[in-house]
């Protein structure tokens, strides 16, 4: 199981921010009204954790099919700008079987260009008898 | 501040349904490509879909309101989804209901106290079969 070439996404945009925002429902200024970000001390709109969760849940789904996944847990680790430019990839940790499927665990991971570390995220898949 | 009375506040059921020009509209946002989620009748929903129950969830049915965590020192620690078996597709009724599960306390690196609160909400099809769960984790500062 060779993992396919990193998710790259970037420069993030605004426009990126405010079309997650749309399709989430959630509407934090934080992450789309400039001057409510700078009185919170942010330098600009901050990224939302979640649309770093939905690039590596891309990425990881685009490798071993979307009807696959059986878990996917993120955990948020440093802030993300529009400028940025994040790279999702991962690997493949551990494989077994349970309940008679065979599964995979996958580690993943966020960074920034500048080699922050913005997500980690944990994935499980079916392996084989996934309805597509 | 967090109220640790939230401990155990459950919500009210409410009914999500999955349609399939919102998991494009979402597939999109997340730079997904694939025909699953863009070209299918039906297609099943991303990993992080779930998050969209807030347009489904207010008022009685978000118990996440009663935590009162401070939105100046708040965060999004973490977020889990588990699926029992495929996940939902467009065209499904789900039913779901949340409960704040946890709320418990930890010393950061710098000396400050971090209270964490964890909000469970489950997601049950029209038989009652429980199909997927999400966790929330969130984090005040001191």
């Amino acid at each position: 199981m060779t993992p396919p070439a990193p998710l790259v996404v970037g420069p993030l945009t605004r426009t990126d921010l405010v079309r997650y925002q749309g399709a989430s429902g959630d509407f934090n200024p934080i992450h789309h009204d400039e001057p409510f970000a700078r009185a919170a001390g942010l330098p600009a709109p901050l990224a939302l954790g979640m649309l770093q969760a939905g690039l590596m849940a891309t990425w990881a789904t685009g490798w071993l099919g979307a009807a696959a996944v059986r878990r996917f847990r993120v955990r948020f680790a440093a802030k993300v700008f529009p400028g940025d430019t994040l790279t999702c990839a991962g690997e493949v940790a551990r494989r077994y079987t349970r309940d008679g499927e065979p599964r995979v665990d996958l580690e993943l991971t966020c960074t920034t260009q500048a080699g922050v570390v913005a997500a980690r995220a944990w994935a499980t898949f079916v392996t084989q008898g996934a309805t597509a | 501040m967090v109220d640790t009375g939230a401990l155990g506040a459950a919500g009210t059921p409410f009914e999500m349904e999955i349609e399939r020009g919102k998991v494009r509209e979402f597939a999109r946002a997340v730079f997904a490509t694939d025909p699953a989620y863009l070209s299918d009748v039906e297609p099943v929903i991303p990993p992080t879909f779930l998050t969209t129950a807030f347009f489904w969830q207010h008022g009685d049915s978000d118990p996440w309101e009663k935590v009162a965590m401070d939105q100046s020192r708040g965060l999004h620690a973490e977020q889990e989804y588990v699926f029992h078996g495929p996940p939902p597709r467009a065209g499904d009724r789900l039913t779901a209901q949340s409960a704040v599960t946890e709320i418990y306390t930890k010393t950061s690196r710098g000396g400050g106290t971090l209270t964490f609160a964890v909000m469970v909400t489950e997601f049950r099809d029209a038989s009652g079969r429980l199909v997927a769960e999400a966790r929330q984790t969130g984090v005040e500062t001191s």
